[in-house]
């Protein structure tokens, strides 16, 4: 029987770290570190996992919604077409709300239902209930809804205009100032100065199973609501404000979610709630499952940007200043676009030193469906931004891409562009040599070059380098103040007490693996409680790379905490079996009833945050990346496909190597469908493309081969060292694949998606360009 | 009001079925709703994503674009006639291992297809499982490791003693 592992002691200089690295991951821990199997993949595979969808509930009905057609107008009558038996039928409208019809985020300025007016085309104004859904898409068909249209707002720089005023006294959802040094002054100085745009489209998640919740009421239990989402607390909360009901008087339980990538983090709130007013009113357990069209024009999506960044750099190509100017589309309501905007703030400088930088960021309103969470939440934007900024500066001044980052690359004990000092180590030159030497770039560029003058396919390779924050940004995580443990059951298993949600990602089986190796039991005397708000305490939301690397951290903790108290209150011996430790557990229980050990967060030591100068520690700790992209443009057919991909990345202590594989490669693949690939088609703001007919994600025979490389450092603060890893690889395909272009066809497209059609265009205009000149 | 739909047989996972329904019913919802065989999934209800996909007389189909009628007399199979006697199929041990489920909402239907490419074709190279899988879409993997289960899942049908044997190292 295995004891427990030695606790791992951290060492403060470089050099102890990068020494201990080697050793945490190979020699001290038994189940941290291996590709022990997903916790639910049995269920999974055998096709008894139980999604919303699958799920009945006695006496349930079928809600579904009725939308507004146009993007902004006012409300003037609703009228129920006489062919409809309504007597059948609940219907509910924002009459019916018992508390505040609004749904609580960061602001609570989006309704519940809208009351009068709507603000964006496919928002929901009256909600429907019967005991056969198949009869409800004529009776949405036949609610009639007349309209006093307003002018709408459809992007960034209509809504800069503010003319009309669209939200709130100027459209603007918020803005960010950031400032280090003095910017102004550089440009004197500087033997370059390069300007550049960038601009990202909207991309959907494409999570397979769509929207779904089940909600019930009674007057004992008031609402209690079964539903696919990421953050059982966020719906939790919301509900609490729309019911006007105590804390005890609603339940969320979390179903097995059928991928989520941010879109599950605030939508489920609003679905949630309008499944529960149709519970309330017509006395009945209601589903509402929305279908594919439903779910792609109703619900959120990748905020759209526009990214100008204007660069002063010495004659060796030293960064001297960076002037950058960020805008997002944040749509109707403010619900993210706050945040979302604040790590596109913090990410637009890149991974880079430069003693002057300036970031001014807003976010604006439009007309459209509320833009939200999507992984990497603004990251991906920036980065594309600052990594093709990087390729534009480099041909304008004529140095190799490679050379002007590595001139520019952060290391430990510089300053980022909010003067947090990088205490641990950073590797970026490491990373990139091995990226460099894993794809053969040099060889391959000269190679490429040679061989692309006589062949209409035109190969290329391009690299981006790239940071992402882990956790919440600034103080985020003191404000959430997590709390998460372990409780040991009668049948003797130790369960994770957690709201950290599992859907797709792992949750469940890197908490596992750290309870058992903290308390040094076995992977299977670990079960996950139900994500269930009458159950688990509030371990905050499950976003922002934060699973592993705060949670896990928790779930440490509260193991080594739990054996602490068997040794102290039930004669647990200092070295112990499996069945020593359970038997400890039985006599704990005996005397004192429940055994429960839970913690809460506690921040690294250290870590200062000014949210009004946006100055200090942003982020705890970074994960790092370079990626290469290899492709091949087709100047016949305007094809562009990414032929094969290299990720290497440095985040932190990987818990599980099969798991963390299989995050950066579907991250990555995600990248490639935003360069190239995903086009949210908006018509008078409404979602035109809205099928998966024709919004087009890579399949099986557009991926590239992906080869995925992990440096480990581990991170003191984080469970076993972890960090977070979720959503960097979504960070840097675009980029790269662009810069990759250009290397292959001389031009430096600046807008994503990418579409053929957008390839003929810079195609033929480059042509047309060339044929004057040679004139 | 008890419509007098039609009574329509075929066989599920080899048990023999009956059931009373709409002929234009859809066969994903005959299976999940009448059958309650809830492993297979809808995504997008138009034949694109490849969630419900069952093989029906040693074809794959999308179960969302069949009506219940085109199954009369048919043998149809769903991810819960996979495992046999408890024993798990070799693709389903392959995902596990591997990780070719994440989520697992496109699981049900991924497997489907993997072992109908299996079944016509023993030992896929990478582009014939690329082609195999091309009308089954994952929004989690990135593909690769599903493509490492199918390869592993080829491996172990083709010669279990040497598998064990490899896994044994």
């Amino acid at each position: 029987m295995k004891l427990r592992p030695p606790v791992v002691s951290y060492a403060s200089t470089r050099a102890a770290i990068l020494a201990a690295s080697i050793m945490t991951t190979h020699a001290k821990t038994r189940i941290v570190g291996a590709s022990v199997p997903r916790k639910e993949g049995l269920d999974k595979l055998l096709g008894c996992a139980r999604y919303v969808d699958d799920i009945e509930r006695e006496g349930m009905w079928h809600g579904a919604t009725v939308r507004s057609s146009i993007p902004r107008g006012l409300i003037r009558s609703i009228g129920y077409d006489r062919r409809i038996d309504w007597t059948e039928f609940t219907v509910v409208t924002a009459d019916d709300i018992p508390g505040q019809n609004f749904i609580q985020l960061i602001a609570a300025d989006q309704p519940c239902l809208a009351d009068g007016k709507v603000n964006h085309c496919d928002e929901a104004i009256l909600l429907l209930a019967h005991p056969d859904k198949h009869k409800l898409r004529e009776a949405v068909d036949a609610v009639r809804i007349e309209y006093e249209p307003l002018p709408p707002v459809f992007t960034i720089e209509e809504s800069e205009r503010r003319n009309p005023i669209v939200w709130g006294a100027d459209n603007l959802l918020k803005s960010f100032l950031l400032e280090k040094g003095d910017v102004d002054s550089a440009w004197a100085h500087a033997a370059h100065i390069v300007e550049g745009e960038y601009r990202t489209g909207a991309q959907e998640h494409l999570y397979i199973e769509n929207n779904g919740v089940i909600a019930e009421w009674s007057q004992e239990n008031g609402v209690t609501v079964w539903g696919s989402l990421q953050c059982p607390f966020y719906v939790h909360r919301s509900l609490l404000a729309v019911f006007d009901l105590p804390e005890d008087k609603v339940r969320v339980i979390q179903t097995e979610t059928g991928g989520a990538f941010g879109g599950k983090e605030d939508y489920p709130s609003t679905l949630a709630a309008h499944a529960a007013l149709l519970a309330l009113k017509s006395g009945h357990p209601v589903k509402m499952v929305y279908d594919r069209m439903e779910d792609l024009a109703a619900t959120t999506k990748r905020h759209p940007s526009r990214i100008r960044h204007r660069t002063a750099l010495d004659k060796d190509g030293k960064l001297l200043a960076m002037d950058i100017d960020v805008a997002t589309d944040g749509g109707a309501y403010s619900t993210l676009s706050s945040t979302v905007l604040s790590r596109a703030t913090l990410h637009s400088p890149g991974p880079y030193v430069c003693p002057n930088v300036r970031v001014r960021s807003h976010s604006w309103a439009t007309n459209t469906v509320p833009y939200g969470a999507f992984r990497g939440f603004g990251a991906p934007q920036a980065v594309f931004a600052i990594e093709r900024h990087m390729d534009e500066i480099a041909a304008a001044i004529g140095l190799d891409p490679i050379e002007l980052r590595r001139r520019n690359f952060l290391h430990d004990g510089d300053t980022t562009a909010t003067e947090q000092v990088m205490r641990e180590p950073v590797i970026l030159d490491q990373l990139l040599d091995r990226a460099l030497a894993e794809s053969d770039y040099h060889k391959k560029r000269a190679r490429f070059a040679r061989e692309n003058q006589a062949n209409p396919v035109k190969r290329g390779i391009g690299i981006a380098a790239f940071y992402h924050g882990s956790g919440f940004t600034g103080s985020g995580e003191r404000y959430l103040n997590s709390l998460a443990g372990l409780d040991v059951t009668p049948e003797g298993k130790v369960r994770v007490l957690v709201a950290s949600t599992e859907f797709g990602q792992g949750t469940n089986t890197i908490l596992a693996q750290i309870a058992a190796e903290a308390i040094g039991i076995g992977y299977d005397d670990v079960a996950m409680a139900p994500a269930d708000t009458g159950i688990v305490p509030n371990s905050g939301p499950t976003v922002a790379s934060r699973t592993s690397m705060v949670v896990g951290r928790l779930i440490e903790r509260a193991g080594l905490q739990l054996v602490n108290m068997l040794h102290k209150d039930a004669g647990l011996g200092v070295n112990f079996t499996r069945a020593e430790f359970f038997a400890a557990c039985e006599r704990y229980r005996a005397a004192k009833g429940e055994l429960v050990s839970l913690c809460r967060y506690e921040a690294p030591p250290g870590i200062f945050w000014d949210d009004q100068k946006y100055r200090g520690e942003a982020y705890p700790a970074f994960a790092w990346s370079i990626q290469v992209a290899q492709v091949a443009v087709d100047t016949v057919t305007y094809s562009a496909e990414v032929e094969e991909f290299w990720a290497v990345q440095e985040g932190g202590r990987i818990l599980n190597p099969v798991l963390a594989g299989g995050q950066i490669e579907g991250g990555v693949a995600q990248g490639i469908g935003y360069a190239l690939y995903e086009k949210v088609l908006l018509q008078n703001g409404h979602m035109a493309n809205n099928q998966m007919t024709n919004y087009i994600m890579p399949t099986a025979e557009d991926v590239p081969p992906i080869h995925v490389f992990f440096e480990e450092i581990p991170f003191q603060y984080g469970a076993y060292g972890a960090k977070g890893i979720g959503e960097l690889p979504h960070d840097g395909p675009a980029p790269a694949i662009l810069n990759a272009i250009k290397d292959a066809t001389g031009i430096g497209f600046c807008a994503i998606p990418l579409l053929p059609e957008d390839l003929f265009a810079g195609l033929a205009a480059h042509r047309a360009v060339e044929e004057t000149s040679a004139v | 009001m008890t419509a007098p739909w039609p009574t329509i047989r075929f066989t599920v996972n080899g048990k023999p079925c009956a059931v009373q329904a709409p002929p234009m019913k859809r066969l994903l919802d005959v299976l999940r709703e009448d059958l309650r065989l809830t492993g297979t999934k809808e995504g997008c209800g138009e034949g694109e994503c490849g969630s419900c996909s069952v093989r029906m007389n040693g074809e794959l189909v999308n179960s969302c674009l069949v009506p219940v009628l085109q199954a009369e007399g048919a043998s149809v199979q769903t991810v819960e006639g996979l495992a046999l006697n408890g024993e798990l199929h070799p693709l389903q041990q392959a995902f596990l291992k591997c990780g070719g489920a994440q989520c697992g909402i496109c699981t049900p239907g991924m497997l489907m297809a993997a072992a109908q490419l299996l079944d016509l074709n023993p030992h896929p190279n990478l582009a014939e499982i690329r082609e195999g899988l091309a009308g089954n879409l994952c929004r989690c993997t990135g593909f690769m490791r599903i493509f490492e289960s199918v390869v592993e899942a080829a491996a172990d049908q083709a010669n279990p003693s040497e598998k064990q044997a490899a896994d044994a190292r």
